[in-house]
């Protein structure tokens, strides 16, 4: 359940991340729901395949952005953290 | 010029009103449509066309059953190729192994199944299927051997209020990853049947709090979601999230209407999908525009804070229980027939009483 540094976070089937070309905008799709993502948010998502673990993940974006990994990976693993407790992220 | 309303986000469509069930809780119109009437496969595709290019990102294949329809993966392919996001909204009875597969393949993303009861007993009489409660059992392993998301929808009234604990037991059984405990709302066959199914309030809170307690135990397994009877609310709803706002539903033959029971409003004009698209109705369909937004509210409801919340509640249900369509709807607090409306369902759930009428085509309705 928690997400550590190995967890390999992936969107299961039934949650889509698409890009909204009316509301010129990021949006997770899910039964029932729609939350609407920031570019950032869903910079991590697009990152979020299965493959990549959480280091590799905060690894990537640090390199991206030019911020301190432990900062980034603080935002990363709350931001999963809630929505893997609303059944749209698994680890 | 008027500002274009801001684009839908769901479509609901009633692809058939052809149901395997005769459930006494049933949305649908007393008046069901005709299998005759119903759109061609055609049809319904360019909606979806021109719901995505709209801006609806959800669809819902709904009924009636929508697995009635033998176009209906043929429907759901295309769906998913516009972009929509593809919900199918079932009773779960008569599809095959073939289908659901099928299903799958065309790129399905979530279905939703309804149970009528917590065992079989309960959900066979309600659903008036004998043998229901298995299929429904052996569809929901089909969805979760695929690896989709399942959502356990279960409608209750005073026949099942007793069964929600087992109802949560049920969808974590099933691996769904979100239940629906969907008190019936009193519209079409529902309203035929209230006196018969309406529940009691002591009971009705009970098991809306036995639902608030389950809830954070269960974070991150199981994610359910409530809609409360409304008779019994001190806020009504807001109707289809606010009419003409976020949702759009389509009728077996095509009509446009704001909410599933908009029909039951006279005096309104639904435009055919048949005959204009979807973006002209969305904006100029003098029907999504009766109640659009807050010009047409009168008080309480034109100065309460939270008219961009419950936009007025339900327009159906404002005429069903008062008589006139631009009432506030009596399920608020602050409608001047709150106390009666609430007094008339809690005598009707304590006289337990009232035939049940099964929902079907042949079943004659005395206007």
């Amino acid at each position: 359940m928690t997400i550590d540094s190995r967890s390999r976070p992936r969107l299961p089937r039934g949650v889509k991340l698409r890009r909204d070309e009316v509301r010129a905008r990021w949006t997770l799709l899910a039964p029932e729901r729609i939350f609407e993502v920031d570019d950032t948010a869903a910079a991590v998502l697009q990152l979020c395949d299965g493959e990549r673990d959480l280091a590799g993940i905060v690894a990537e974006l640090a390199g991206r952005y030019a911020a301190p990994p432990a900062v980034i990976e603080k935002d990363v693993v709350a931001m999963l953290g809630d929505l893997e407790a609303k059944r749209v992220l698994e680890t | 010029m008027t500002q274009p309303p801001p684009p839908p986000i769901g479509l609901l469509v009633e692809l058939t009103h052809r149901c395997p069930l005769g459930c006494p809780h049933c949305s649908n119109p007393l008046a069901l449509e005709r299998p005759a009437a119903e759109l061609d496969t055609e049809t319904w595709n360019r909606v979806f066309g021109e719901a995505a290019a709209l801006g609806a990102l959800h669809v819902h294949l709904s009924g009636g059953e929508p697995t009635a329809r033998r176009d209906i993966a043929e429907l759901t392919r295309h769906a998913a190729e516009c972009g929509l996001y593809t919900n199918l909204i079932t009773s779960g009875v008569g599809l095959s192994e073939k289908l659901w597969g099928d299903l799958v393949g065309a790129g399905l993303d979530h279905a939703q199944l309804s149970f009528q009861g917590a065992d079989k007993a309960t959900n066979d009489r309600l659903g008036h299927y004998g043998g229901a409660f298995e299929k429904k059992l052996a569809f929901a392993a089909m969805v979760t051997k695929a690896g989709l998301p399942l959502t356990v929808n279960a409608v209750i009234s005073r026949a099942n209020l007793h069964q929600v604990e087992k109802f949560i037991e049920l969808a974590l059984e099933l691996g769904a990853r979100r239940l629906e405990v969907a008190h019936a709302q009193y519209y079409g066959w529902a309203l035929l049947n209230r006196a018969a199914l309406i529940p009691p309030r002591k009971e009705t809170e009970e098991a809306i709090a036995l639902v608030e307690a389950a809830r954070p135990k269960l974070k991150g397994r199981l994610v359910i979601d409530m809609v409360v009877p409304d008779y019994y609310a001190r806020y009504p709803k807001p109707c289809a999230g606010g009419w003409g706002r976020i949702a759009i539903n389509v009728s077996p033959s095509g009509k446009s209407l704001p909410c599933h029971a908009a029909e039951s409003i006279p005096g309104l004009e639904f435009w055919n999908v048949r005959d204009r698209s979807l973006s002209e109705i969305w904006r100029d369909n003098p029907a999504f525009k009766a109640f659009r937004g807050t010009d047409w509210m009168r008080e309480p409801c034109r100065s309460c804070d939270r008219r961009e919340i419950d936009w007025g509640g339900c327009r159906c249900q404002a005429l069903a229980l008062t008589g006139d369509a631009s009432a506030t709807d009596p399920a608020c607090h602050k409608s001047p027939h709150h106390a009666r409306i609430a007094a008339m369902a809690a005598a009707e759930a304590e006289a337990d009483a009232g035939d049940i009428r099964w929902r079907s085509y042949r079943e004659r309705i005395e206007a």
